[in-house]
C-alpha cells in the first residue's frame, strides 16, 4: 500500500526536480544560451497551464456528473487559438510593442493610460481568481488526503488545512525566488515558463498512462472500453445548446481574458512565430488530454463505491487497483496542474497589484514621486513579493472559509465569467477607435455587479451570503431581481444565465457609453496604436520635448530600471542623438522610449505619471492629432502622400529661391564683371588706337618718337594678349573644365622654374632654404609653377622698400606642406588683405600692370589642386602661403 | 583765350597720347595721374580746360568733378571727361556730375582735339 511518507519523499524531489530546472534555465538565459528556452514548444507547453488542477481532475468529476459537456472547455480556446489566431497575434503584437505586464495594463494603456481602470482590472481580476488558487489548494489537499486514506500506517491527517498551508507557503516561496528575479516584467521568466512546460509534460503524461492503464489494463481495449462508455448515461449526447455554447463562449472568453492565460499568451511571449506553433499544437495538446477523460470517469464510476468523488477518479482508480506507482505519478500530474496554474496567476497578480495598487499609493504618499530618495527598484520588488505573498494568502483563506465542499468544476466556471467580463472591453480596445475608457469603465461595472450578484455571491450556497429567501423571492421581494432569474426570466441554466446577463449588459453599456463620451486626446492616440497596430507599430507621440531634464529623467530611470540599464539606455539615445557622455536631449522619441522601457516594470500608467512628473504634463501634439482624426489607414497613407508632397513643393520652392537669389548675384556679378572687363579692354586700346593714328596721321616724327609710340602699341597689344588669355584661364578654372596634368615633381625645382621665369633680371633680392624645399611632390607641377610665379611677380612688382627681398620658407608639417612668399614691403592693409584674390582687384597704385586676375586665378588653380593661397599677416611685408594638401605629397625623400 | 590743358589720367601711355595729340595743335598740356589730390592740382595750375578720367587712384573722376563745380573758380571750367566704361549709366552720371563733354576710350585723336576746341572757345 502506498505510504504517506513516500508520497511526501516523491513530491520533495519533484519540487527539488522543478527548482533545480527553473535554476538552470535562468542560469541558461543570463549566459544567453537561451534559444532552446525561447523555443515555440516551450511557448506552447506554457500555454498549458490553462489545464489546471480543476482540468486534471475536475474534467473527470465533471464528465461523470455532466457527460460529455467538459469538451466545451477544450472547445473554446481551440476555437480562439484556430479561428482567431488574427485576434491573437494582435494582442501579442500590442503587448510586446507597448511593453504591457498584464490584462489590466493593457487596458489602461489602451484607454488613455488610466489607472482607474487598471485598479478595477486588478480587483476583479484578484476577485476572480482567488477561487481559483482556494480551488488549486483544495486539490491538492484533497488528493492528499485521498492518498493518505488507502495508507493504514498513517491516520486520516484531521487538519488538511495545514497541508494547504504548506502548499501555499512552498508556492509562494518558489514563485517569488522566480517570479520576481527580474523587475521588468515584459522580461521573460525563463525559470518559471520552463519549470511550467515540465510541469505540463508531467500532468500530461500522468492523465494518458491513467487513461491507457483503464482502457487497456482495467477495460479490456478500445471495443469494449467505447461499449462500456455507451452503456453508460453518461455517453448519451445530450447537447444542450445554450448550455453548450455559452459554456465554449465562456472558455473561449476566459482563455483571453484570464491574468494567467494572458501572462504566459502575451507577456512571456518571447517572438510572435511561436504562435504558429502553438495554433496546432495546443489545440493538440487539449484533445490529448481530453482524450482519456470519458473512459476513465466511466470506469470510475462503474469500479468505486457509490458516493465517491468522481474529481478524484484520476487518482482513486489506480489507487484502487493497488497501482500505488500510477497513482503517484497521477498525483504529481494534478500537483502539477495545481502549482503552475498558481504560480502563473500568482506573477500575473502580483504584477497588476504592485504596479497599478501599490506603486501609484506608494507614489502619492511619497508625495513628489519620481524625484524620491532611494531606489525605487527595491520597493516595486518588495511590492510584488508581498503582492505574491497576498494573493496566496487570500487564496488560502478563501479555500478555509468556504471549506471546500463545493464541486471543482462550479467555482472554475464563475470564476472564468468573472474574468470574461473584461472581454468587451478589450475586444473595443482592440478593434473599435471610437471605444473610451468610461465606456470601459461603465461597462466593466456593470457586468461586474451582475456577475456579483447573479453568480458570485450565489456560489456561496444559499444562506453563506445571500438569504436562501433572497435567492428564491428577490431581495426585499422584487421578483424581477432574483439572482438566478432576473426579470422574472426562469428556466434558464443558472450559469448561462448570470453570463448571459452580465456580459450583455456589459457589452451594451460599454457600448452605449463610448459612443455618447468622447475619448481623451491620449486615448485617441492610444486607440490608433492598438487598432491600427499592423499598420504602424511605432509607438505614440506623447511628449513634448525640450522641456525635461535629463538628469532628472536619468536619476528617476536609475531607481526604476536599475543604475547599469539605465545608464546604457541613455548612453545609446545620447550615441544616437550624437552627443556624447550619458545625457540625450529629452525629445519626444527619447521620452516614448524612456516611458516604454519603465513601464515594462512598473505598468503604462504609472511610467506615464512619473515622466510626466519630471517633463511638466504630458501633451498630445496637433501631429498627433491629425493622425488620429485619419479614420482609416488609407487615409493615413493619402495624408502622408500628401505630406510628401507638400514636403516636396516647399523643397522646390526654397530650391526655387535659392536659385533665383543666386541668379540675381551672378547677374549683378556678371555685370560687374562686364564693366571691369570692359575697362580692362579698352585701356589700351585707347593707348593702341591713339598712337597708332599719331603713327598714321602726324608727319614729321623723328625716328625715335616713331620707335617709342611703336613699342608702346607692341606692348599694349600684349597686355591685350596676356588679359585675354588670363580670362580665358580663369574661365576654364572657374568652369572645372580645366584637365590637371598630374605628375611628380620636386618643389625645389619648381620653385628654381619660376624665380628663373619672373626674376631674369634681378630685382629682388631673394631667400630660400634649399634642405626644406627637397620635397618630392605629385600634383599639377605647371599650375603650381604658375602660381609661384605669380606671385613671385607680384612681389617684385608691388614691394615698396628700398632694397626689396622676398623669402620664401618651406615647411611640412602633418602631411600638409606650406610655402610662404614674404617680401619686406609695406603689405597689404588689412581691410584688402581678403579683397585682393577677387577678380580685377588692383591696389597698387599707379604701377600699371596685370589687370587684377593674376591672385584670383592663383586661388582658382590652388581651389583645383586641393590646395589653398592665402594671404598670411603679421610677417612684416606682404606675405602669401600656400597650403599643399598631404593628397599632393608622396612620401619625402 | 588760353591754351593750357590738364590732363587727369593714370594710364601714362593715355596722357603721353593725349599730350603730343594736343602739344601738336598748339596747347600746353599738364598731366597729374592721381585722384586724391587732382582738384588741388587744377586750382594750383589753373587750366582753360581739364581732360579728366573717371576710374583713377584715390579717388573717382565724378567725386573730383563735383568738387570742381561746388568751386566758384571753377565751376564754370570746361572739364571733358573720359571713361574705359561706355554704358549709358557712366554717360548719365557724368552728365549729372557737371561734364561739359563725355568721351568713351577708345576715342580718335581727332575727336579729342576737335572737343577740346569746342570746349575752349564756348
Amino acid at each position: 500500500m502506498a505510504s504517506l511518507n513516500l508520497l511526501i519523499g516523491v513530491c520533495l524531489v519533484y519540487v527539488a526536480v522543478l527548482f533545480a530546472v527553473a535554476f538552470a534555465a535562468e542560469r541558461l538565459a543570463v549566459r544567453g544560451n537561451s534559444h532552446w528556452l525561447g523555443s515555440p514548444l516551450i511557448y506552447t507547453l506554457s500555454l498549458s497551464i490553462y489545464c489546471t488542477a480543476w482540468t486534471f481532475y475536475g474534467a473527470v468529476g465533471y464528465a461523470a456528473r455532466s457527460g460529455l459537456e467538459y469538451l466545451t472547455i477544450y472547445i473554446g480556446p481551440s476555437l480562439v487559438m484556430v479561428g482567431w489566431l488574427w485576434g491573437v497575434r494582435k494582442m501579442v503584437r500590442i503587448g510586446r510593442s507597448q511593453r504591457i505586464t498584464s490584462i489590466a495594463d493593457l487596458l489602461s494603456s489602451r484607454y488613455g493610460k488610466s489607472n482607474l481602470l487598471a485598479i478595477f482590472v486588478t480587483v476583479l481580476a484578484v476577485i476572480g481568481t482567488t477561487p481559483y488558487i482556494a480551488l488549486q489548494l483544495q486539490s491538492v489537499t484533497l488528493s492528499f488526503a485521498a492518498f493518505a486514506a488507502t495508507d493504514p500506517s498513517v491516520a486520516m491527517p484531521d487538519d488538511s488545512n495545514l497541508t494547504a498551508l504548506w502548499v501555499a507557503a512552498g508556492l509562494a516561496f518558489f514563485t517569488v525566488l522566480f517570479g520576481t528575479r527580474n523587475l521588468d516584467a515584459n522580461e521573460r521568466h525563463h525559470g518559471v515558463v520552463t519549470a511550467i512546460a515540465l510541469e505540463a509534460v508531467v500532468k500530461l503524461v500522468a492523465l494518458l498512462a491513467v487513461g491507457i492503464f483503464v482502457v487497456w489494463g482495467v477495460g479490456g481495449g478500445v471495443a469494449e472500453t467505447m461499449a462500456r462508455i455507451d452503456a453508460s448515461s453518461l455517453g448519451h449526447w445530450e447537447m444542450a445548446s445554450g448550455r453548450w455554447s455559452g459554456l465554449i463562449f465562456l472558455s473561449a472568453a476566459a482563455f483571453l481574458c484570464l491574468p494567467r492565460m494572458f501572462q504566459v499568451l502575451v507577456v512571456e511571449n518571447d517572438d510572435e512565430s511561436h504562435l504558429r506553433t502553438a495554433v496546432w499544437a495546443f489545440p493538440g495538446y487539449l484533445m490529448l488530454m481530453s482524450l482519456f477523460v470519458m473512459p476513465i470517469a466511466v470506469t470510475g464510476l462503474a469500479m468505486l463505491p457509490e458516493g465517491s468523488n468522481p474529481d478524484l477518479f484520476v487518482l482513486t482508480v489506480p489507487l484502487a487497483e493497488g497501482r500505488t506507482g500510477l497513482a503517484m505519478l497521477s498525483f504529481l500530474g494534478g500537483f502539477s496542474s495545481a502549482t503552475s496554474m498558481v504560480i502563473v496567476a500568482s506573477i500575473a497578480l502580483s504584477t497588476m497589484v504592485s504596479n497599478h495598487v501599490v506603486m501609484p499609493i506608494w507614489l502619492r504618499i511619497n508625495g513628489t514621486g519620481a524625484m524620491v530618495s532611494g531606489d525605487v527598484r527595491h520597493v516595486v520588488m518588495l511590492a510584488r513579493r508581498l503582492s505574491i505573498v497576498g494573493v496566496l494568502l487570500l487564496g488560502y483563506l478563501y479555500y478555509r472559509v468556504s471549506g471546500g465542499g463545493t464541486a471543482l468544476a462550479a467555482i472554475g466556471l464563475i470564476s472564468f465569467s468573472g474574468v470574461a467580463q473584461i472581454l468587451p472591453a478589450l475586444l473595443g480596445g482592440l478593434f473599435w477607435r471610437g471605444a473610451t475608457r468610461l465606456g470601459a469603465l461603465c461597462g466593466l461595472a456593470v457586468g461586474f455587479a451582475l456577475w456579483l450578484w447573479c453568480l458570485f455571491l450565489p456560489s456561496f450556497g444559499a444562506d453563506v451570503i445571500v438569504p436562501a429567501r433572497v435567492l428564491a423571492e428577490g431581495p426585499f421581494g422584487l421578483a424581477g431581481l432574483r439572482p438566478q432569474a432576473l426579470f422574472g426570466i426562469e428556466g434558464i441554466d443558472p450559469l448561462v444565465h448570470g453570463v448571459l446577463w452580465s456580459m450583455l449588459f456589459n457589452a451594451c453599456t460599454f457600448f452605449a457609453v463610448s459612443t455618447f463620451t468622447f475619448p481623451s486626446p491620449m486615448e485617441r492616440l492610444q486607440g490608433a496604436q492598438f487598432v491600427n497596430v499592423f499598420a504602424h507599430s511605432n509607438t505614440p507621440r506623447g511628449w513634448q520635448g525640450g522641456v525635461a531634464q535629463s538628469e532628472d529623467l536619468m536619476i528617476m530611470s536609475q531607481r526604476i530600471l536599475g543604475a547599469g540599464q539605465a545608464q546604457a539606455l541613455f548612453r545609446n539615445a545620447a550615441q544616437q542623438q550624437g552627443l556624447p557622455g550619458y545625457l540625450p536631449e529629452p525629445t519626444a522619441e527619447f521620452l516614448q522610449l524612456l516611458e516604454r522601457e519603465m513601464s515594462g516594470s512598473v505598468g503604462a500608467a504609472t511610467a506615464h505619471a512619473m515622466v510626466s512628473q519630471i517633463v511638466g504634463g504630458a501633451s498630445v501634439s496637433v501631429e498627433d492629432l491629425m493622425a488620429v482624426a485619419d479614420e482609416t489607414a488609407q487615409m493615413m497613407e493619402y495624408s502622408s502622400q500628401l505630406e510628401a508632397k507638400s514636403d516636396e513643393l516647399i523643397r522646390t520652392a526654397r530650391q526655387l529661391r535659392a536659385a533665383n537669389e543666386k541668379l540675381t548675384q551672378l547677374s549683378v556679378q556678371k555685370d560687374a564683371f562686364l564693366s571691369q572687363i570692359s575697362h580692362e579692354l579698352r585701356t589700351p586700346m585707347t593707348s593702341i588706337r591713339a598712337f597708332s593714328e599719331i603713327l598714321r596721321d602726324t608727319d614729321g616724327l623723328t625716328v625715335e618718337e616713331r620707335g617709342r609710340y611703336s613699342s608702346i602699341i607692341h606692348d599694349e597689344a600684349i597686355r591685350l594678349t596676356r588679359l585675354l588669355d588670363d580670362l580665358l584661364d580663369l574661365s576654364v578654372l572657374e568652369n572645372g573644365q580645366v584637365s590637371l596634368n598630374i605628375r611628380q615633381g620636386r618643389l625645389d625645382e619648381v620653385l628654381d622654374r619660376a624665380v628663373a621665369a619672373v626674376l631674369q633680371g634681378g630685382g629682388i633680392a631673394l631667400r630660400r632654404d634649399r634642405a626644406a624645399e627637397a620635397i618630392l611632390l605629385e600634383t599639377d607641377i605647371d599650375r603650381l609653377s604658375q602660381v609661384f610665379i605669380n606671385l613671385i611677380a607680384n612681389a617684385r612688382k608691388y614691394c615698396d622698400a628700398a632694397q626689396p627681398s622676398l623669402t620664401i620658407a618651406v615647411r611640412q608639417r602633418d602631411r600638409v606642406v606650406t610655402v610662404d612668399f614674404i617680401d619686406n614691403g609695406s603689405g597689404i592693409a588689412s581691410d584688402a588683405q581678403e579683397v585682393i584674390f577677387e577678380k580685377f582687384s588692383r591696389i597698387g597704385e599707379g604701377k600699371a600692370g596685370g589687370a587684377g586676375l593674376g591672385l584670383a586665378i592663383c586661388r582658382e588653380i590652388m581651389t583645383r589642386l586641393y590646395g589653398t593661397v592665402a594671404y598670411l599677416p603679421g610677417q612684416g611685408g606682404a606675405a602669401f602661403r600656400v597650403t599643399l594638401p598631404a593628397r599632393a605629397l608622396m612620401a619625402a625623400q | 583765350m588760353g591754351r593750357n590743358i590738364l590732363v587727369i589720367e593714370d594710364e601714362p601711355n593715355i596722357s603721353e597720347a593725349i599730350g603730343f595729340i594736343l602739344s601738336r595743335d598748339g596747347w600746353r598740356v599738364a598731366t597729374h595721374a592721381n585722384g586724391v589730390d587732382a582738384a588741388d592740382a587744377v586750382r594750383s595750375r589753373r587750366p582753360d580746360l581739364v581732360i579728366l578720367d573717371v576710374m583713377l587712384p584715390g579717388r573717382s573722376g565724378y567725386d573730383i568733378l563735383k568738387e570742381l563745380r561746388a568751386d566758384a573758380g571753377t565751376a564754370d571750367l570746361p572739364v571733358l571727361m573720359l571713361t574705359a566704361r561706355g554704358q549709358a549709366k557712366d554717360r548719365e552720371m557724368a552728365a549729372t556730375a557737371g561734364a561739359s563733354r563725355f568721351m568713351t576710350k577708345p576715342f580718335s585723336n581727332a575727336e579729342v582735339l576737335e572737343a577740346v576746341r569746342d570746349l575752349v572757345r564756348e
